[in-house]
């Protein structure tokens, strides 16, 4: 009987051995794990972070006030249409700012990009080519490094007030975010499409429009529709500062303390935001 | 085209500063319009003398000669004239580069690149300006139902034959290929090199291929380099070549002699990968 032979055998041979070996990640893992924490704290110090405040009957009170005048939204026929008015205003600035964006960010990003580079091809890259890309990279680096708000009362002060500072403020703050972007996905994808084609002889533009392109046109019309997502949320800061539309009225609705009014704004915000996503997916689904 | 390498060495491209190169001193001859067909076990530098005649890898010694120019000479016209020249040599690599978003037919017209203006290939993204040479160089693969799939619809050895469609309509006068057949079962196999030595024949141009299949080597092309430890073992006519040379080549390899592994022919096409958002 098979039962009776293996009862027969002492209980340690049955177990699997106990494992000696530990797991030698444990105590790195810790030890970051502390580390990130110790490092956290001060700076929650140096931000005066204290959530309990927010419970604090003191605070509470006129807070809860104020959202409390969100509800109802204002509906009233007058206030629709301006605030449609402003709607399109603030969506012309966000698209209008894009567009401008981007017609200096395909140019920085086919620049800097080194998957583009023709002396990269075997081996390494010529000095010159590497200069320049790194230049590329400066540019956009001080184009997006400056806040959108500071380029708007920048313009503000040369254009007056209105939408055209926004739109100038936003083109160049997202040239540089976009050209960064544009070329950290152009590079991240797999290349082999495109070398092969330079490798067999094709220009470099070409290479982009039959390899690189193709291989990552999705994520670049996503990684754009979610910007231009971004610009009309910007939009309404640049309102703050006099830049026309949506903030601009929201500047004016927080100033009276018109819950109702600031209400209204955030939800055609929402709309925005929500029609902008379904766009995304729409054309991701496409191209995909 | 008129390839000379002399004595060329040079190392795989992802190689570590100090490791031993993959081609070791090699010298070749190849007369214009010749065929001939590099064999040897897996890591014997095939791929990598590819490379290094195809201008995709500078040689860390020796020298190459195209022709009679010398593509790595130092000066600044040579350097310009690099990119002109690799549009007369074809490299078709041994996974078919192809952006998996895009459509046969764009694909294969890819191959036309270096000799279009940048204008007429934009154009060839509105509207394919050559559908019929498209088309006549599939059906040499018997790929011609797929002139308009798009890539990524197509199965591993479909892929690998629209890669070597792209090679049929360049106007290459060299043609460098890399594992034609590792995808291919044996019907296709055989009509793929029937197809590419008929091409490169009618056009005289120079094909030089690197293959796994022993057999389709020497039943397809004339001429027989044996590569090992990246060194020429031996360079013969196909008559000459003996059961003793091929021994001597795969030996420590010899399952690789005697059955060619095509363990990725034709598998399903896998479903288009959803494309993920990055927050930035």
């Amino acid at each position: 009987m098979p039962h009776a032979t293996i009862d027969a055998l002492p209980a340690t041979a049955l177990m699997p051995p106990r494992p000696t070996v530990r797991d030698p990640a444990w105590r790195a893992r810790v030890f970051w794990t502390l580390a990130g924490l110790a490092l956290l704290w001060p700076m929650g110090v140096l931000t005066e972070f204290k959530p309990w405040v927010l419970l604090e009957p003191g605070a509470l009170k006129p807070a809860l006030n104020f959202v409390g005048a969100f509800f109802p939204p204002r509906t009233d026929a007058e206030f629709l249409a301006l605030l449609l008015r402003e709607t399109w205003r603030t969506v012309a600035m966000a698209t209008a700012g894009l567009t401008l964006a981007l017609l200096l960010a395909i140019p920085l990003s086919l620049l800097s990009v080194r998957v583009l580079s023709l002396s990269g091809l075997a081996g390494r890259m010529t000095l010159g080519a590497a200069v320049m890309r790194q230049c590329v990279r400066w540019l956009l680096l001080v184009l997006r490094s400056v806040p959108e708000l500071v380029w708007a009362l920048v313009f503000v002060r040369v254009v007056g007030l209105g939408p055209t500072s926004g739109v100038l403020a936003i083109a160049l703050t997202y040239s540089g975010m976009l050209g960064k972007v544009y070329a950290d996905i152009l590079e991240s994808g797999d290349a082999h499409a495109t070398s092969s084609l330079m490798r067999n002889g094709s220009g470099r533009l070409q290479a982009f429009f039959y390899g690189l392109l193709p291989q990552n046109a999705a994520e670049l019309t996503s990684y754009t529709v979610y910007r231009w997502e971004c610009a009309i949320r910007s939009s309404a800061v640049l309102g703050f500062v006099g830049a026309g539309g949506l903030g601009q009225l929201m500047d004016s609705s927080m100033k009276m303390f018109n819950g109702a009014e600031v209400a209204s704004i955030l939800l055609v915000f929402m709309a925005l935001v929500w029609l902008a996503d379904r766009m995304s997916s729409a054309l991701r689904k496409n191209l995909g | 085209m008129k390839t000379v390498l002399h004595a060329v060495t040079g190392h795989h491209p992802s190689a570590k500063p100090g490791t031993a190169p993959a081609v070791r001193a090699v010298s070749l001859r190849v007369g214009a319009g010749e065929q001939l067909a590099i064999i040897g076990p897996s890591g014997a530098g095939k791929t990598t003398l590819l490379h290094l005649i195809a201008c995709a890898l500078k040689p860390t010694a020796g020298s190459l000669l195209l022709d009679g120019h010398d593509p790595w000479h130092q000066s600044r016209r040579a350097r310009l004239a690099l990119q002109k020249l690799r549009g007369t040599l074809f490299l078709a690599p041994q996974v078919p580069p192809l952006p998996l978003r895009q459509r046969v037919v764009t694909a294969v017209l890819a191959g036309r690149l270096p000799h279009e203006s940048l204008w007429a290939s934009l154009r060839s993204l509105f509207y394919p300006q050559d559908i019929a040479r498209a088309h006549q160089a599939l059906a040499g693969f018997d790929m011609g139902d797929k002139l308009f799939d798009r890539v990524d619809r197509l199965s591993g050895g479909e892929r690998q034959r629209v890669g070597l469609a792209r090679a049929l309509v360049s106007q290459a006068s060299l043609l460098l290929v890399d594992e034609p057949l590792s995808a291919l079962d044996p019907t296709r196999s055989k009509l793929a090199i029937d197809t590419l030595t008929r091409a490169a024949r009618e056009r005289g141009a120079t094909l030089i291929a690197t293959l796994h299949h022993v057999d389709m080597a020497l039943a397809h092309f004339p001429r027989i380099v044996g590569l090992r430890n990246g060194e020429v073992a031996f360079d013969l006519p196909t008559m000459q070549v003996t059961a003793a040379h091929l021994q001597a080549l795969y030996a420590q390899h010899l399952h690789e002699l005697t059955g060619p592994a095509s363990a990725e022919a034709d598998e399903l096409p896998s479903a288009p990968v959803p494309v993920v958002m990055h927050c930035r």
